[in-house]
């Protein structure tokens, strides 16, 4: 990004990163920014922010663009970064907190009745079921 | 030996194979399996979130219902069944006060839940229980070498203290196939994720996976993959129809629960192990082997 970034002391006390913090039981101070996160990420090629930048922007304040971000829509808990954490930060939980700040605001992610899969019958309740909890308030 | 069973949805649907081949395989190895009389869906997925306690009462109510049919644990087959479960017992027994306000909601349940349940997979079971060398011994159809991949996926080994194996190089599917004799492939991919729920929405990203995936066993050799849990098996064999439109390379490989492979080597016939529900036929390569 070669956007300049206003950071100030109030950006970093937001509410919305309290929020993010309370909601992921996570310090999001601790990040050293060492990239593991992303490395293990089997995800980061649908990404716009990086598991690892994502923490960052957290620490930052940088609200708008958490909350537009289409990373948090793709990853799929699969909890890689957060084995891989030197500083065991559960990075998976930062994002759950993003998709659920969204969906609490009543911002659900995929609407189940415009499912169109032609396949949706065929899809086992697993991956429906996973799906909406993940994707919808 | 006698365990509680919590089967979960999708086994009784589309993940029949899985359920079929393991309750026969358990049968030969005097596993009596008690399913509850009673279950719900565990929700499929642990909440991450520190204050939605609500999304936890699905799978306590289950463990409630292990209590209930008098048994101290409860077994499962499906790999996110197994985690969510877990999972929330542990939250709840790590937290009093929480399981109290579950409970507290959950009023008209007959007995609160005590957090006096554990619970295990069957790869757990048979492994630390039954043992391996144990059960070489009840082997009728040996697997003549066929080249498995053991594919993990996500909940069987995440997070840490959760998962029943080194989580980053887990081996419990190879030493399974290896008193088999069949042959264990290593491959790089073998705990990526699948994709899970992206399924749903975004199948691009599951044929990406998927692509990457069985490829990766196909050039270490594999002639078949196995996993334990019904939406990886969705996904990495299914899914191998629109992975074949995206990639034109994409052969794919048939994609089997372990289940499958200990019952047929424990001499169980083919209209138990339904191959009808998977996408690539397995029964060739079986053939092949002299396995069926
Ligand atoms: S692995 Fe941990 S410390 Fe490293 S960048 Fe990611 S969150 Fe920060
Ligand atoms: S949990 Fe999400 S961010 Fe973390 S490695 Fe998996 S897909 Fe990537």
């Amino acid at each position: 990004m070669s956007e300049r970034v206003d950071v100030s002391r109030t950006r970093i006390g937001d509410p919305f990163v309290l929020k993010i913090e309370e909601l992921s039981g996570q310090n999001l101070l601790a990040c050293y920014q060492c990239g593991k996160c992303s490395a293990g990420c089997p995800a980061v090629s649908e990404m716009d922010i990086l598991p690892n930048q994502i923490i960052r922007y957290a620490q930052l304040g940088l609200t708008d663009e958490l909350i537009r971000s289409k990373s948090i829509w793709v990853c799929a808990s699969c909890l890689t970064c957060n084995a891989r954490c030197p500083k065991g930060i559960n990075i998976a939980e930062v994002i759950e907190a993003l998709r659920q700040i969204q969906l609490r605001r009543r911002n659900d992610h995929i609407d189940i009745g415009k499912v169109k899969d032609p396949e949706m019958e065929e899809l086992p309740p697993i991956a429906l079921i996973s799906s909406f909890r993940k994707f919808t308030s | 030996m006698e365990v509680a069973y919590y089967p979960g949805c999708t086994l009784k649907a589309n993940a029949r194979n899985f359920e079929d081949s393991a309750l026969f395989a358990c049968e030969k190895l005097d596993i009596e399996i008690k399913e509850l009389s009673r279950w719900n869906c565990c929700g499929t997925v642990f909440s991450l979130s520190t204050d939605d306690l609500i999304h936890h009462m699905a799978p306590v109510r289950n463990l409630i219902r292990v209590e209930e049919n008098g048994s101290n644990r409860v077994m499962t087959l499906c790999a996110m069944c197994y985690n969510t479960l877990k999972r929330a017992n542990e939250r709840v027994k790590a937290d009093p006060e929480s399981l109290e306000k579950l409970n507290r909601v959950m009023y008209k349940e007959e007995v609160d839940y005590q957090g006096n349940v554990e619970v295990v997979h069957m790869l757990e079971l048979l492994r630390d229980e039954i043992e391996f060398t144990n059960l070489a011994s009840k082997v009728i159809k040996p697997l003549n070498n066929l080249k498995v991949a053991c594919y993990y996926g996500c909940m069987l080994v995440r997070p840490e203290g959760i998962g029943f194996d080194d989580i980053e190089n887990p081996s419990v599917l190879e030493d399974l196939i290896h008193v088999l004799e069949g042959q264990p492939v290593d491959f790089p991919f073998k705990t990526e994720c699948c994709g899970a729920y992206q399924t749903v929405d975004k199948p691009d990203i599951i044929a990406e996976r998927t692509d990457q995936i069985i490829n990766s066993a196909r050039n270490r050799g594999a002639e078949v993959m196995v996993m334990a849990c019904p939406l990886c098996a969705f996904n990495l064999d299914h899914r191998q129809k629109i992975t074949r439109q995206v990639y034109s390379g994409f052969r794919g490989m048939p994609v089997l629960y372990f289940s499958q492979l200990l019952a047929l080597a424990l001499g169980c016939g083919t209209e138990t192990l339904k191959f009808d529900l998977h996408y690539f036929n397995p029964e060739p390569i079986l053939k092949e082997k002299g396995l069926i």
